[in-house]
């Protein structure tokens, strides 16, 4: 047995050589790409004078800038088509693959790559974009890198790194109904900090996380970044392996037997060494929601928002900022808290079991008076296959809107954003100032069928009653 | 406003400059550049971008303006920051912003990983600090926006001299690999990166998954 983690056997893997700084060159087994973080990468590679290294190893899609109303050519923003034309044009001159609008395969990038295979237990896959961390949950080492390293993979098919410490969340018992991967991950930031993982790869483990399917391993480890670790990952396993089997990218015949006994080989042995461990219960957990500007100011539905007192010293100017920002008194309980807008989609949560735990709270409800909700499926697949078994319908009866694909209002780059003081119930990741495109505008995170229970009630509302109901 | 002094080249051995302070803990990349700002296909034009709405938020308020805003910070180059600095989005565009818009080196108490990174990437140091000393120099740039600090990368050491506030030094931390890197001119990976071609051919027959599974 070894002692080693399946972050310490796939780093040592990717190994290429030391640097003279010091570092570690990485090589990059699997590179996405999209049009916001790429145009000044393949200008400095031009500028250079270089080409791409491996084509084949990068893949594009077009998400963050995409409008999910109408995506016809061209698009009403001009900025927002130069960056889609500079994309199309740049894999064209260096034979990257593109998953374009309209192809059936285009959608966010974090939601694409798992969906056609692409991404795979112990690959390293680097992406300028820091929810990287996603594609962690099938066992593979996967991070957010800046626009200069996105030239580095471009140039080399690898980056200068450090090896991270790996931390161990280790989460026992079961998510009660009502409760998703969302609120584990949320309770997690909320406990242990923004910045408690940084310097850390989160490996999450224990019952809790075994009984997760594929989308609910990605939610939690999209949002590892958020607790300041740069990548979080979960062993592979028979569900890993269920998931990829017949995937357009997975590997087939012969080849699918022996990478299942490669990635069975990859999981951080029973006496792996850990740099840290921290235990939860799942069992414990309500839904969670956030009331503050960042993603570790969450609370249980059943809670109130923390007094300064019931605030460490040190978090104490944040919560004060938050208070001030959000308009949301210390002491009252944040369910009933009014809502003017509900989002549904994003990388964090903008999958089929997504929409369908959402449509399961929407289904034979309408969205209360004077709020705007709407559900932006997370790739074309998702948006086909959802309108397969009618969620579709069942949303548009509950006066929710029905969206294209696109990363829409989790971040503000397209014509989806919150305008002055609304507050939304948002399934994204970020609750920070003006993330959703109003620099005054607020953001109250929780999971989609959270959103779907704010949407048809019009206020936060603790979603497991609605299910009794 | 954006800076006309030259981009980081080679080492980075020591900065001069006056300081600029921006107070708080966990301030993200979407308050550093906000999203709007990255529809373009250049760095160019991003120094306008930097705190943008924060600016705009303190630029009538009793609390402002903004210290990017101050006359007295106009030509500063060193950002002292408090915990978490730069969490939230990989946008690289975070760090370009304060970059065209003059920064040349941070000191806070921590910074997010991604930013560390990319600022590295740019040849701009991220030095860390005790709490103490962080609200040592921003009280010091408070009270004499004029003061000049100096940082020495080789020794770890910032220096305050001021007339008014009398001369400190103080001991700063940066990781050895990254400390390395800057101060022998090595922080330029790309150049690196391209000089292990054996190697990385080497690394990429072993993989399992780019020979049909057959080397596992």
């Amino acid at each position: 047995m070894s002692a080693a983690t399946l972050y310490d056997k796939v780093w040592d893997l990717h190994r290429v050589a030391k640097l003279p700084g010091g570092s570690t060159q990485l090589f990059i087994g699997l590179h996405l790409i999209h049009e916001v973080t790429s145009p000044q990468a393949f200008a400095a590679l031009k500028d250079l004078g270089l080409t791409v290294r491996h084509p084949e190893r990068t893949v594009a899609t077009v998400d963050h800038i995409v409008p999910t109303t109408s995506q016809a050519r061209p698009f009403a923003d001009p900025l927002a088509e130069e960056m889609l034309a500079t994309l199309e044009a740049n894999c064209a001159e260096h034979a990257i693959t593109l998953h374009g609008i309209g192809s059936g395969r285009q959608g966010i990038v974090h939601v694409i790559a798992p969906e056609l295979g692409l991404t795979q237990p112990g690959m390293t896959v680097a992406c300028g974009d820091s929810h990287t961390s996603t594609h962690g949950a099938f066992g593979a080492i996967a991070f957010g890198i800046g626009t200069s390293q996105v030239r580095d993979v471009l140039a080399s098919q690898s980056l200068s790194m450090n090896k991270l410490k790996v931390r161990r969340i280790w989460v026992d018992g079961q998510l009660q109904p009502g409760v998703f991967a969302k609120d584990l991950v949320l309770h997690v930031i909320r406990t242990l900090g923004v910045k408690g993982g940084v310097g850390y790869a989160y490996e999450f483990a224990g019952p809790a996380i075994n009984a997760l399917s594929m989308d609910e391993r990605m939610t939690l480890c999209n949002m590892a970044i958020e607790g300041g670790a740069r990548c979080g990952y979960v062993n592979p396993d028979q569900t890993t392996f269920a998931y990829l089997q017949g995937r357009p990218t997975a590997p087939s015949g012969e080849a699918w037997e022996r990478a299942v006994a490669w990635w069975s080989s990859l999981a951080s042995g029973p006496d792996a060494v850990f740099d840290d461990e921290v235990r939860f219960d799942a069992a414990a957990l309500a839904p969670t929601v956030t009331w503050g500007i960042t993603p570790g100011q969450g609370i249980g539905v059943d809670e109130a928002v923390p007094t300064l007192e019931q605030t460490p010293l040190e978090e104490r100017p944040l919560a004060e900022e938050a208070y001030r920002y959000m308009d949301l008194q210390p002491g009252t309980s944040i369910a009933g808290t009014p809502v003017d807008v509900c989002f549904i989609g994003s990388c964090t949560n903008g999958r089929l079991s997504d929409l369908q735990a959402a449509a399961a709270v929407a289904r034979g409800r309408q969205v209360a008076p004077g709020i705007k909700a709407f559900v932006v499926p997370g790739s074309e697949q998702v948006a086909a296959a959802a309108e397969a078994e009618g969620l579709d319908q069942v949303f548009l009866a509950a006066g929710f809107e029905w969206r294209e694909p696109g990363c829409s209002m989790c971040l503000a780059m397209n014509p989806d954003r919150l305008e002055g003081r609304q507050i939304s119930a948002s399934s994204s990741n970020r609750n920070f100032k003006g993330r959703q495109g109003s620099a005054s505008g607020r953001t109250l995170l929780m999971s989609p069928a959270m959103v779907a229970a704010a949407a048809v009630t019009g206020c936060v509302t603790d979603v497991r009653e609605l299910l009794q109901a | 406003m954006a800076s006309s002094a030259p981009f980081p080249s080679g080492p980075i051995r020591q900065h001069r400059g006056r300081g600029v302070a921006v107070v708080g803990a966990d301030i993200d990349t979407d308050r550093i550049i906000p999203a709007r700002f990255l529809k373009c296909v250049t760095f160019d034009d991003l120094a306008r971008g930097a705190f943008a709405d924060d600016r705009t938020e303190l630029a009538n308020a009793a609390a402002g303006p903004h210290p990017f805003d101050r006359d007295a910070h106009r030509e500063a180059s060193v950002l002292v920051v408090n915990s978490n600095f730069g969490c939230g989005s990989s946008r690289e565009h975070a760090p370009q912003a304060l970059m065209r818009w003059g920064i040349r080196a941070l000191i806070g108490e921590s910074f997010a990983e991604i930013f560390f990174g990319n600022c590295l990437a740019l040849g701009i140091p991220c030095l860390s600090a005790e709490p103490d000393t962080v609200r040592a120099l921003q009280e010091a740039i408070a009270a004499d926006p004029g003061a000049e600090l100096l940082l020495d990368l080789e020794a770890l050491e910032v220096e305050l001299e001021s007339e008014f506030v009398g001369a400190n030094r103080w001991r700063v931390h940066l990781d050895p690999g990254p400390h390395q890197m800057l101060v022998s001119g090595q922080w330029d990976a790309t150049g690196q990166l391209l000089a292990h071609d054996g190697d990385l051919r080497a690394t990429a027959a072993r993989l399992p998954y780019l020979a049909g599974f057959v080397a596992g």
